[in-house]
């Protein structure tokens, strides 16, 4: 799932200086998982603006709704036409998301409310690990399961750098070394010898940005 | 002294490479006084790529300085600068200034350096930098377009002798074997008895290996060598060597310790000779060479 985490209080309440009402729109998929950006979220966020700007003697009306998901066209119909009085409207959605609401109410003006971090996965509640970069061509198969593009602070192909110490990455000693891991599960999967093997540099052109894809059943319509 | 690197790998002499770093900054004063002091006493010298991830001269430039003023250099080349167009065309670049010799390295990380916002490019490891160089001998770069005029380069790489665990480096020191490397400079070695262990293994490829040897100059440097830079372990008896050393002889007991090692690796026939790395302390590398008998 995507992993974002929320902008600063401070960031979002400055970039609203000025407005007289403004909408809070949450998404309910991956930045409600990572706590972010979901219902919740969304409801906290809200609460705290009012209160602050009513401290501050300020007259601004917060609004807050949460879709199921910011960057799929048919559940973002649904709250468009509620979103038009508004002066602003903070989306909580990953960047995809802010994006798809951008192009869908033009010219609203639009706040990123979180920063979309990486695609990661739970390894324990309340964290959230980069699992992933998207590369375009997957070689899971021949790691044991483990990302070195993502795992690897360096995206090292072909074994271990000079800067991996007892297991650990020169970048910083609280990451495991991608390669030491991927050593000690290829051992256990008796695969030891898909280290030997050459990975070639990678083809960066099946990632070329931006990307699209287009299905099967969908292309020539 | 300026029989190129590959001949002098050939010859089956005791080799010994040092290293100069080139300056953060255009007054290449000191840089040009340390090769004026040791490209006659060593084999080569190695001129670092942005070392450690500080941003300094480039070593394509001190390896220039080097060949002008009569040394014999070894280009070292990271991936964390350059992509792939780039690091071919540096390579093209070298071999048109008479630099033949290149250690291809993957780079230490950026956030390890002096720009650590900095995009990290790691577009080829040192593994493919190995490969990309082979590939340019052959007569095409790596989109497999023809070249006209073809850079021949005697490959260098690195490993890690001591690093823990052992065998994912064996592997990819194997690679880098096979990918056409001719010449190992090594991490820093301390503990001899690990390095004869590797040496013992590497022993079976046809590659040279230079032991290296990093200057001690303080106990406290030995300690945060220890806890902070990966795949160094300095043992507790030249921890306790370097820390029994009179007040302002600690830069002299490790000229020893250095020497001694040297001597011993040369005599022994452990390794095939040494790459000496006095970070910051070039200036003595004549008084190491000394203290080994050489």
């Amino acid at each position: 799932m995507i992993v974002a985490e929320r902008k600063p209080f401070d960031e979002i309440k400055t970039a609203l200086a000025g407005c007289r009402k403004v909408f809070i729109l949450g998404c309910d998929t991956c930045v409600s998982v990572c706590m972010a950006g979901g219902k919740k979220e969304v409801g906290l966020l809200a609460s705290q603006l009012r209160m602050s700007f009513k401290k501050d003697g300020k007259d601004i009306q917060i609004d807050e709704d949460t879709v199921e998901r910011q960057c799929n066209r048919e559940y973002m119909e649904l709250v468009l036409s509620r979103l038009q009085d508004y002066d602003l409207v903070v989306s909580m959605a990953c960047g995809a998301g802010v994006q798809l609401l951008a192009d869908l109410s033009e010219p609203l003006q639009i706040l990123p409310g979180v920063n979309t971090r990486f695609i990661g996965m739970t390894p324990q509640d309340g964290t959230w690990e980069e699992r992933c970069r998207a590369c375009g061509n997957c070689i899971l198969g021949e790691t044991g399961g483990i990302c070195p593009v993502t795992v690897c602070a360096k995206g090292i192909l072909n074994g271990p750098c000079g800067g991996t110490d007892h297991g650990k990455c020169e970048v910083d000693k609280d990451k495991d070394c991608a390669w030491t891991l991927i050593y000690h599960r290829l051992e256990k999967m008796g695969k030891l010898d898909n280290i030997r093997k050459d990975f070639p540099p990678r083809n960066h052109l099946v990632q070329c940005h931006p990307a699209k894809q287009v299905h099967e059943v969908y292309k020539g319509e | 002294m300026a029989v190129s690197f590959k001949d002098v790998l050939r010859s089956g002499e005791f080799v010994v490479t040092a290293e100069v770093g080139p300056p953060k900054g255009t007054d290449i004063s000191e840089m040009k006084s340390h090769i004026s002091l040791l490209k006659d006493k060593v084999h080569a010298l190695n001129m670092t790529d942005n070392q450690s991830s500080v941003m300094r001269l480039s070593s394509l430039v001190g390896c220039h300085i080097i060949k002008e003023m009569g040394g014999v250099p070894i280009l070292q080349m990271t991936g964390r600068d350059r992509n792939r167009l780039a690091l071919q065309s540096d390579l093209l670049s070298a071999s048109v200034l008479g630099i033949d010799t290149v250690l291809c390295l993957t780079g230490d990380h950026i956030t390890l350096g002096d720009h650590k916002e900095a995009k990290p490019v790691h577009d080829l490891e040192s593994l493919q930098i190995l490969k990309a160089v082979r590939v340019l001998a052959s007569g095409v770069d790596l989109g497999g377009n023809p070249l006209k005029g073809t850079p021949q380069f005697c490959a260098g790489a690195v490993v890690t002798p001591e690093a823990d665990p052992i065998e994912p480096q064996l592997m990819k020191f194997e690679k880098k074997v096979w990918a056409g490397a001719e010449f190992f400079q090594t991490q820093a070695v301390f503990d001899l008895e690990t390095f004869k262990r590797f040496m013992a293994y590497a022993e079976k490829f046809d590659v040279k290996i230079l032991a290296g040897i990093v200057l001690l100059t303080s106990a406290r440097m030995a300690t945060y060598m220890n806890q902070h830079v990966a795949g160094i372990y300095v043992p507790d008896n030249l921890v306790s060597e370097m820390a029994s050393a009179p007040k302002g002889g600690a830069l002299q007991k490790g000229i020893e310790i250095a020497g001694r090692m040297i001597r011993k690796i040369k005599e022994e026939g452990i390794a095939h000779g040494v790459h000496i790395m006095a970070i910051g302390k070039e200036t003595v590398v004549p008084d190491i060479l000394q203290a080994a008998g050489l």
